[in-house]
């Protein structure tokens, strides 16, 4: 019966081994993942401090402007519902232009200011996101209810 | 006229895959000689009529017909000849178009190759092509149509987008997707091989060729899409873990499992299991990717519009396909285990563990890239990235490097320990030394990274080389160095130049994340910059005009010690037909670095002064440059004398299988 124990040992090594990475891999995912927030999401979730995440939203137009003499640029993002203030320090992506949607990972600071590391310039062909479409659909409905008395 | 010419033509291709996918499959159950007959000329009549598709959607394309809905939207009359023409696969609906017309190409291929193999595993492998035709050509007919019609047409088209209106769009997609469609072929001979209930020598004699140049395709087009990344987004990075480079991604790493394990059952009879899982697990990645690129389920900078109606066809026929073949595979498998017994330390081992190790990179990639559908359905959106990723690569890729080490020098079926210790000491020594060497010279703050992948690769290199000499030496009798280097089989070759290959892709990895130089700096005309000992000069700015573009051109110039290196020219395009804007970045390649600058926007009203970006990137060639090792790799082993199909193969056949049955 010898060579069919080792077949069982090989079966159930290679079962637990599957099992082992499967945990490895989903370990992995939850202290390396980034969560996707609208503005929205900031003011109504707790988030843990310093935590990096990915923002979506709308850039509002007009909203664009430099800080300094340097590469740093301040905007606004909305989701109709709520706003927030973005600072990049950096080249923005050739698909950024106000009024349109975008995605930027990064962490709020101090001041409430959201100081993005990367803008993503990661589109479909429609230009707009799924998740910033989303986002969007959302924060109307939310600011519609707010508008009915 | 033509357009519809070429709608016609796609359905009734519809039709003749239907039949193929039918009446040979059956006939192969039933033994009816005349309906496995069939396969070979319906095969053909396949073929012959998505050409004629194809081949009128180019000529629309190529002759400005705004009125088929699909070039008006990804064509311009003032678009140079060649993206009109690579503009057929710039969207959705053409590159299926594409992907049928390679899959016909494989099938007639098959057609013609396959005269020695017995009449009804011919009829099974192209029963299996034709329905894998059926689901993409009536994909194409119901949902995503390239001919249909916008009637009046518009006077012009809206153009490609800029960044694909490129020489990589020429390039890069036929050749990833000759190497999907490719799988295919591994595919159809699994699932006929299963069906028939023969898995012998016969069947991995066949299945190998197909499988190894499907494979190179995939390499080579993979590298390609990375290198064009590179140079066309402007952005210096050439790997996002994206989605749908990760659908590339992962049929590679399936693939590379499957020609290793098939070399095993040529060579010893053992792994048929597993290599006809392998085949239809690459072939299932394959249309997974599929599905991810264009089902809308993922937001990535590659993926065409989503459209749930789209991605609900795709997944059913996904399931089809891969629940239909894992079911028989779970009903037929059992008539196909068997094969040699090898001991627990053996070059069957060592094998198994490096298929073991890529199947476990590709399950770390598919988790990684379906976790946000999974998250979402817990009303959790997330995203995953480079993190991620890199965390299971670096320890992935050092041990596959240390079995690539073990593997080619085991024996068959019981390794000797000390014959491998001894054989390895030196490589092992000198691979330490070697990297211990590259830390410490870079004169920067120490790196494991870089001991880790410098070790890897050297590793690799000098264990493979000492192979090589060591069998080289073993032939003495048979005289000068290059009588003695034809003796040695070819597929030995194929062994040293893929393994080398990856070690030159790693070495080019490992030195490009942890050494590069990246400045985003705002630069006025006369402005310099250094990094390390090259100096980039801003010199000048121009207005420029291509034939559907206007542009902005920055004039750089770089020294190194006062002496000039180059003039580097980065652009900034509008391209008229949309207002659409693109960097066009200034490149100097050389084997040892790149210096590479974009231009981001201008900071003043004369435009004198600009934001730009300047990369050092070390060793960054040498990352696509190991995959061309690799396909080389898959060249030699092609061509090895022992595995070749056809007459003389028989005489071959016979003599392994007495071998393969006693070994």
């Amino acid at each position: 019966m010898k060579a069919r124990h080792k077949r069982f040992l090989f079966i159930g090594a290679g079962l637990a081994g599957g099992a082992l990475v499967m945990v490895l891999i989903y370990t992995a995912l939850e202290s390396k993942l980034f969560y996707f927030m609208s503005p929205t999401d900031i003011v109504q979730k707790q988030l843990k401090p310093n935590q990096a995440f990915r923002l979506g939203g709308m850039v509002v137009k007009g909203s664009l402007k430099k800080v300094d003499e340097g590469l740093t640029v301040q905007f606004t993002v909305t989701d109709k519902a709520n706003n927030i203030d973005v600072r990049y320090t950096g080249i923005l992506p050739d698909l950024f232009k106000e009024g349109s949607g975008i995605v930027a990972e990064g962490k709020i600071n101090d001041s409430g200011i959201f100081v993005a590391n990367e803008v993503l310039a990661k589109h479909d062909e429609d230009y707009m996101p799924p998740d910033v479409k989303k986002a969007m659909k959302r924060g109307e409905a939310l600011a519609q209810e707010s508008k009915q008395p | 006229m033509i357009p519809e010419l070429g709608n016609f033509s796609l359905i009734l291709s519809l039709m003749l895959a239907l039949t193929l996918g039918i009446v040979p499959l059956v006939g192969a159950q039933i033994g009816n000689v005349q309906w496995m007959n069939m396969a070979r000329t319906t095969s053909v009549g396949l073929f012959v009529f998505i050409a004629i598709a194809f081949a009128c959607l180019a000529y629309s394309f190529l002759n400005d017909d705004f009125s088929v809905t699909y070039i008006a939207m990804h064509s311009n009359s003032h678009m140079p000849v060649q993206y009109k023409f690579a503009g057929i696969w710039g969207g959705h609906e053409g590159s299926l178009l594409l992907w049928v017309l390679f899959l016909s190409v494989w099938t007639v291929s098959v057609t013609i190759f396959s005269r020695h193999l017995p009449l009804d595993m011919v009829a099974r492998v192209l029963s299996v092509l034709g329905l894998v035709a059926v689901g993409f050509i009536s994909f194409m007919v119901f949902t995503s149509n390239p001919f249909e019609r916008v009637l009046p047409g518009p006077m012009d088209g809206q153009d490609l987008n800029p960044l694909l209106q490129d020489f990589g769009l020429v390039i890069h997609p036929p050749m990833l997707y000759m190497g999907y469609v490719g799988f295919s072929v591994a595919f159809a001979f699994a699932l006929a091989a299963l069906m028939g209930g023969k898995l012998d020598s016969t069947w991995v004699r066949w299945t190998r060729p197909w499988t190894t140049i499907a494979w190179m395709f995939l390499s080579v087009g993979i590298a390609l899409g990375s290198w064009w990344a590179y140079y066309e987004l402007g952005w210096g990075g050439w790997w996002f873990w994206d989605p749908v480079e990760n659908a590339s991604f992962m049929p590679w790493l399936a693939g590379t499992a499957l020609i290793h394990s098939l070399a095993v059952t040529e060579k010893r009879g053992s792994f048929r299991s597993w290599s006809v899982l392998l085949a239809i697990l690459a072939f299932s990645l394959s249309l997974l990717g599929t599905f991810l690129v264009r089902s809308g389920v993922l937001t990535s900078v590659h993926s065409f519009a989503a459209d749930p109606e789209r991605g609900l066809f795709i997944l059913i026929f996904l399931l089809i396909v891969v629940g239909g073949s894992l079911l028989l595979y779970a009903l037929r498998a059992s008539t196909v285990f068997g094969g040699g017994m090898f001991h627990s330390l053996s070059k069957e081992t060592a094998i198994l563990s490096g298929n073991v190790l890529l199947v476990v990179a590709c399950a770390v990639v598919l988790m990684g890239t379906l976790a946000p559908i999974l998250y979402e359905a817990f009303d959790k959106n997330i995203s995953v990235g480079p993190p991620f990723f890199n965390l299971f690569f670096v320890p992935l890729a050092v041990t596959a490097a240390i079995l690539m080490g073990i593997g080619p020098v085991a024996y068959w079926k019981k390794a000797d320990p000390l014959a491998i210790a001894k054989q390895l000491r030196v490589p092992l020594v000198a691979a330490i030394a070697t990297a211990i060497v590259i830390v410490l010279f870079d004169g920067e703050a120490f790196n494991p990274y870089v001991l880790a992948g410098s070790f890897a690769a050297f590793w690799i290199i000098y264990a493979t080389l000492l192979n090589f000499v060591t069998r080289i030496s073993m032939l003495s009798e048979k005289g000068p160095v290059k009588n003695r280097m034809i003796q040695i089989p070819s597929s030995f070759y194929g062994m040293c130049f893929g393994h080398i290959g990856l070690a030159v892709s790693i070495i080019g990895i490992t030195m490009v994340s942890n050494y590069q130089v990246e400045r985003d700096v705002r630069m006025d005309i006369g402005d310099t910059l250094s990094i390390h000992d090259y100096t980039f000069r801003f010199i000048n700015m121009e207005k420029v005009s291509g034939p559907n573009y206007d542009a902005d051109r920055g004039y750089f110039t770089v020294t190194r010690g006062g002496d000039a290196v180059t003039v580097l020219t980065p652009e900034k395009r509008i391209y008229r037909a949309q207002r659409r804007p693109m960097t066009e970045a200034g490149i100097y390649t050389s084997i040892f670095r790149d210096l590479y600058v974009s231009l981001g926007d201008p900071l003043n009203k004369k435009g004198t002064s600009w934001s730009v970006r300047v990369y050092y990137k070390p060793f960054v060639v040498w990352i696509w440059s190991g995959s061309l090792f690799m396909a080389i790799a898959g060249g030699f082993v092609l061509s090895d004398r022992r595995y070749r199909v056809g007459r003389k193969a028989k005489k071959f056949a016979v003599r392994s299988l007495a071998a393969s049955t006693t070994g």
